[in-house]
């Protein structure tokens, strides 16, 4: 009994002993010619050293010069681009512009054509515009809340489209280039029945021609 | 070549109308309307007079006038009932034969209609004579047991309505000393075809036809006095412009300038009418004549001046102005050119609209949010308010008799048209039609149907 453990033993320490030095020996063989090529290769290029330089510093001065007409197209390019981008920042400058002009509406109190401070800033930068833009003529539209009566309130648009006007010439805006037309209340921007939609409504609106 | 056609046209045109309908006064009473007081002055609507209208007697007993002797005293029964003036009573409170109606005096036995609260009767008879219907009419005071009107009229069967409207436009005359509103007609806005156009429909909200064809905002129908001729304001070239146009011929003047031309006024019995323009840069009332040339200015006041009304007269023009700050009705006098102010109550009186018996002014007023009909009288004393609780009520617009006042009204939802007496009773809507209406005025009543 004893006697079969050892052996048992012995079989267990010798088994992968063989296996491992089977594996090892392998290795060795088959990595020896690739060190062979390695050497052979080294050998022979060395004979080409010198050859090689002059190719590759007449290489490295094509690229440098390559390199050097890049830079200067990319610096050409990117002037192009800031020009480009600077003018449709100009030209998107002059598009808010217009369109706060066109979006940007003078607000009335109930029954009135009186002009308050705000709506005195809103065409001072109105005027602003217009004298910037001597070549375009607008046309004034003067609008009302839906309350009061239909007639009345085309009088009362006349006279908040007039009053927006007369602000304007005093500002030396050239008569040409405005025009008025009162809507009434038969066009509302919110139809809403409540202050927030009357307010938005008593309003003089300005339109590019 | 072309005037005889046109006179060709004329003759063929005067042949229709004298051939379709021969009307024969048989027996007029020679009794005045002011000899009976059927009518409340103070307020006629208090108190409806009863009246009873009976199925028509069938004369000629043919099978073919059955349906009519049914209909008939519906559409009479409908028409005087519009007026406000009439209680119709039930046909089967009725103590008679309905299948064979007495339609004589002769015959009529007024206690049974005094019993059931009877004071006025009106009877029918219809026959066929020679290819032509003839219907007698009359009209009874039950309670003396009178004949006050007796009418016989002849005319192709299509003519019946216009038979009918005649009838009780003499009833009317018997009663009120006015004709009634039969042969009127109402002009209105309405959004049906997405842009504001005017329509016109029969006096009782019939047959709405759409009048302008702009294609954009049209506003402020106003009829001459004549009703042959209406101006109005129209977004059709892209500004308010005033346009005249002439209802039967092709015909349309349009006026040239700059600013808003609204609300037109007609002069009574002239070709002249009056208007809001604002070519000067202030919105100020002028006076032009039908053909739009300027004859002179009527308003002289900064800030706004529109919606000119005359009275009766011509003598008197009433209109809207914001001198005083609110917009106020005013009243200038033509001939001494003097103006007095006629609203003092509430900060917001437009649309005034001057009563066809010159007494008083209709207009509406905005307090505490909502718009609402009053009538004054032209003095400033009296000032009644029509509307209440119910929405908006603007635009009112007397009828021709002065009897009913049209409105439109937000009492429903979107904005209707309605008409009221003059004293704001029996409120009720006129047309059923899609969209919205507004803006209703009454033609005078010489417009024949």
């Amino acid at each position: 009994m004893r006697k079969k453990l050892w052996i048992l033993i012995g079989l267990l320490v010798i088994v992968p002993g063989l296996l491992f030095t089977v594996s090892c020996a392998k290795k060795v063989v088959q990595s020896e010619p690739m060190v062979e090529d390695e050497i052979a290769a080294q050998d022979s290029a060395a004979d080409d050293q010198i050859a090689l330089a002059a190719q590759e510093k007449a290489a490295q001065e094509e690229a440098a010069r390559q390199w050097e007409m890049q830079a200067e197209e990319d610096l050409r390019q990117t002037q192009l681009a800031e020009q480009a981008a600077k003018e449709e920042e100009m030209e998107r400058a002059k598009m808010a512009a217009m369109q706060m002009f066109m979006n940007e509406d003078v607000y009335y109190d109930f029954d009135s054509s009186a002009l308050s401070d705000m709506a005195k800033n809103v065409l001072s930068r109105k005027a602003e515009w217009l004298r910037m833009n001597a070549d375009a003529s607008v046309i004034i539209e003067g609008h009302c809340d839906e309350r009061g009566t239909s007639a009345y309130n085309i009088a009362l648009g006349d006279r908040r489209a007039g009053s927006a006007k007369a602000f304007l010439l005093d500002l030396g805006i050239d008569a040409a280039q405005l025009s008025s037309i009162s809507y009434g209340e038969e066009r509302p921007v919110d139809t809403g029945m409540n202050e927030e939609s009357w307010a938005k409504n008593r309003r003089v609106h300005f339109v590019i021609e | 070549m072309e005037s005889a056609q046109y006179t060709k046209h004329l003759k063929i045109a005067l042949c229709a109308i004298i051939g379709c309908i021969v009307i024969l006064l048989v027996f007029q009473t020679g009794i005045k309307a002011d000899e009976y007081d059927y009518i409340d002055i103070s307020n006629p609507f208090l108190r409806k007079i009863p009246l009873a209208v009976p199925w028509f007697k069938n004369i000629s007993g043919g099978s073919d006038l059955d349906e009519l002797s049914v209909n008939l005293p519906d559409l009479l029964s409908e028409t005087l009932e519009f007026t406000g003036y009439f209680k119709m009573l039930d046909r089967r409170a009725f103590l008679m034969d309905s299948k064979n109606p007495d339609i004589l005096a002769t015959q009529i036995n007024f206690r049974n209609w005094t019993a059931i609260g009877t004071e006025l009767l009106i009877t029918g008879g219809l026959q066929m004579k020679d290819g032509l219907m003839e219907t007698e009419l009359r009209l009874f005071d039950t309670i003396k047991g009178t004949r006050i009107i007796g009418k016989r009229y002849k005319g192709r069967g299509d003519d019946t309505t216009r038979m009918i409207r005649r009838f009780c436009a003499e009833v009317m005359f018997h009663l009120t000393g006015h004709r009634g509103v039969f042969d009127s007609k109402i002009a209105f806005l309405s959004s049906l075809s997405g842009k504001k156009e005017i329509y016109i429909s029969e006096f009782n909200g019939n047959n709405p036809k759409q009048f302008s064809h702009h294609g954009n905002i049209t506003l402020f129908p106003a009829w001459s006095s004549d009703g042959k001729w209406m101006a109005y304001t129209s977004y059709a070239k892209g500004r308010p412009d005033l346009y005249i146009r002439n209802l039967n011929e092709n015909k349309m003047i349009t006026l040239d300038g700059k600013g808003i031309q609204i609300t037109p006024a007609w002069v009574p019995g002239k070709f002249e009418l009056a208007a809001t323009l604002s070519f000067s840069g202030d919105q100020e009332i002028y006076l032009l004549t039908g053909g739009g040339k300027i004859i002179k200015r009527l308003t002289n006041s900064r800030g706004i001046d529109v919606e000119p009304t005359w009275s009766p007269s011509g003598k008197q023009m009433a209109f809207v102005s914001k001198r005083s700050g609110t917009p106020q009705i005013y009243i200038k006098d033509m001939a001494s050119d003097r103006v007095r102010r006629l609203t003092f109550q509430g900060r917001y009186n437009t649309q005034p609209d001057w009563s066809p018996k010159g007494d008083k002014i209709v207009y509406s007023a905005m307090d505490g949010g909502s718009i609402d009909i009053y009538t004054i009288e032209v003095d400033g004393s009296n000032r009644v308010q029509l509307t209440e609780n119910q929405g908006d009520n603007e635009a009112p617009s007397w009828s021709p008799d002065g009897s009913l006042i049209a409105f439109n009204s937000t009492r429903e939802g979107r904005s209707k048209i309605y008409i009221m007496t003059a004293f704001g009773t029996d409120q009720r809507r006129l047309i059923s039609m899609p969209g919205e209406q507004t803006n209703p005025k009454w033609s005078p009543s010489v417009i024949s149907n």
